[in-house]
């Protein structure tokens, strides 16, 4: 019998070489490695020096934070003055000022609402009443004229309470017409196919812009006369289908990542074409379009300000409307950089939730 | 592997339960299936071989009419398969499939998977459902791993799994398609086991597979099959030792 070859003591661990780990060893590997990258590097290290001295002694060293408009045309740096003196103006726009509370407190009602959905195991029936009261309350406080409020015309509506209005409203629609529309159009019934396929080619055809024009401008002339539909509804009618459209081809793609055999599956032990979608089909496919699909949500929530050009005031109309003021022109900059901070915040935390959800969804294949 | 002659001692009953009359399926032009003719009794267990191509998968999927027929009657317990959805879901849900890849569904748990048909097909409350999961996992050996997800178990398991899946319908057929063929060497035998237990309950069967070994010791008939034509049916023994038709004695001449 021959000896198997067979280690039997455990070779000792060794430190890799000292050049080869540490900030020095990094720094190695990563920014000097051939002289195309160290030229890059260094570059890019004389951009920063050049560049980033200046921008903050603009934001923070030589800018003035609470002084009048007038005080701001001495100052070099940023007037973030004009901020504080119009926040009012920017987030509630026109809503009248004393009765601003109810705006504000229907965002924070909506936002609270979208806080606690985060959490999966809130999902549910449960969770499905709340969010009708709570949109119930919130119509309440916006338009008024119930339990002793006073009535507030849609016409005011402005400011943030309008953008994420606009927004929630169009993403939450938008979703599930889009997962019916991607379905459809891949129904083996002829006619329902056909609709679906001219609806999608058609909205993708045409800018937002041209389906809002059409909702304020066209759409009325087709109605009778004393029928009145406002105009905040109709833009958020031409946002939804507009969304939908894009989600429906996104929602195709997904389903057609799905193996057959996924469908053989679920039709063998009987489960009819609603229950397949709803239980085995969908559940993964829309798990695999959450990147794209948040990607098709954050557009949405930042084209809401194309509604400008139908003159609505959202809150980057009613920024534009503080600029207009005599005492604060030439602080564009800032009044748009704190606007593209609120957008980014919800874009951001938008993002970072899908992130959060993809990984709870994501299926485990190893313990 | 097994025992010969282990499980051939229950005999089926003299009543039919899938009745297949001059029936013939085309893919567009091509004719897969030609004037196919069978009748399985209840409780019989019938292999299916030949070569790959030879129709054999497409003629087991036409019984739970995962593909259509063109032309003939197909009548499974006494139900005839036509357009009507109706009928169609009815027989599905008395028609176990096992596929080749399983097909488990992977955003769900085991048990999960064995449920779902029983609540949404059989209206079963969610309690009643997991017992009758459990039951089916002991008897395919496998409860431990009830709540786990398909990607955390071996093939052998995930296949087994497909199967605790489909005897949650309680159905009165079982048809398999290639279960072991995905499978590494070491796995096939714990689901060859599983099903020739399932065998030895009385389990009409119906079994697509390469493996000669599970149809020499379970089958009641093998049915031979090429380009889409039943070449020839017989007992087990003497189908393998004295095959008929040349295109048999061929393909067992390469197979063997």
């Amino acid at each position: 019998m021959t000896e198997a070859n067979v280690t039997t003591e455990s070779g000792d661990d060794l430190k890799p070489p000292i050049s080869q780990t540490g900030i020095i060893g990094w720094a190695r590997h990563n920014l000097f490695n051939g002289w195309f990258n160290s030229v890059l590097t260094i570059l890019i290290l004389v951009a920063a020096w050049q560049l980033i001295p200046p921008i903050i002694n603009w934001v923070f060293i030589d800018s003035v934070w609470n002084t009048t408009g007038a005080a701001c045309q001495e100052v070099k740096g940023a007037c973030w003055s004009v901020i504080p003196a119009n926040l009012r103006l920017v987030v509630f726009g026109f809503y009248p000022a004393e009765l601003q509370w109810r705006p504000l407190l229907a965002m924070i009602m909506l936002i609270s609402l979208l806080l606690y959905s985060k959490n999966r195991n809130n999902w549910g029936k449960r969770l499905l009443i709340i969010w009708l009261f709570g949109l119930f309350l919130m119509g309440v406080l916006m338009r008024g004229g119930m339990f002793g409020l006073e009535p507030v015309e849609s016409a005011k509506w402005s400011g943030l309470p309008l953008t994420l209005m606009l927004s929630f409203f169009g993403m939450v629609a938008a979703y599930p017409l889009g997962v019916v529309l991607a379905l459809g159009r891949r129904s083996n019934l002829m006619g329902i196919r056909s609709l679906c396929v001219v609806y999608i080619e058609m909205i993708r055809g045409v800018p937002l812009i041209s389906l809002l024009f059409m909702s304020s401008i066209m759409f009325p002339l087709f109605l009778p006369k004393d029928l009145n539909i406002d105009k905040i509804l109709r833009a958020q009618v031409a946002i939804i289908i507009f969304a939908a459209a894009y989600i429906a081809e996104v929602v195709r793609g997904g389903l057609q990542a799905i193996d057959k055999g996924q469908y053989e599956a679920a039709e063998s032990i009987g489960l009819n074409y609603y229950q397949t979608m709803r239980l085995v089909i969908l559940p993964q496919a829309l798990k695999i379009v959450i990147p794209p699909t948040v990607g098709i949500l954050i557009s949405t929530f930042k084209d809401t300000s194309l509604v400008v050009i139908i003159a609505l005031y959202d809150m980057l109309n009613t920024s534009k409307s503080v600029l207009s003021n005599p005492e604060w022109m030439g602080s564009s900059s800032e009044v748009y950089i704190f606007v593209a901070l609120i957008y980014f915040v919800f874009c951001y935390l938008m993002s970072s939730y899908s992130r959060r959800l993809e990984e709870e969804l994501e299926y485990k294949t190893t313990d | 592997m097994v025992t010969q002659n282990q499980t051939n001692n229950s005999a089926p009953s003299e009543e039919s339960i899938i009745r297949i009359t001059n029936m013939h399926k085309w893919y567009g032009d091509f004719h897969v299936l030609k004037d196919i003719n069978l009748d399985v009794k209840k409780g019989e267990r019938i292999v299916i071989c030949g070569p790959s191509g030879s129709g054999k998968s497409t003629m087991i999927r036409c019984i739970n009419r995962l593909e259509e027929h063109q032309k003939g009657i197909i009548e499974v317990n006494g139900i005839q398969l036509t357009n009507d959805l109706k009928n169609i879901e009815k027989v599905r849900a008395e028609v176990g499939m096992v596929f080749q890849h399983f097909n488990l569904f992977p955003h769900l748990t085991i048990v999960e998977n064995l449920t779902l048909g029983p609540i949404w097909v059989r209206k079963m409350p969610k309690k009643e459902a997991e017992e009758l999961a459990m039951h089916y996992l002991e008897i395919v050996h496998i409860p431990e791993q009830a709540q786990k997800y398909p990607g955390q178990i071996s093939g052998g398991q995930q296949q087994r799994v497909a199967i605790a899946r489909s005897l949650c319908m309680k159905p009165e057929i079982m048809l398999f398609d290639e279960p072991t063929s995905a499978l590494d060497p070491e796995m096939i035998k714990e689901v060859l086991d599983v099903m020739i237990e399932l065998a030895e309950g009385g389990m009409t069967m119906l079994v697509v597979t390469h493996e000669m070994g599970f149809a020499k010791t379970v089958a009641h008939r093998v049915v031979f099959m090429d380009f889409g034509e039943i070449v020839e049916t017989n007992e087990p023994y003497a189908f393998f030792d004295n095959p008929q038709h040349e295109r048999t004695q061929l393909f067992l001449s390469q197979i063997l």
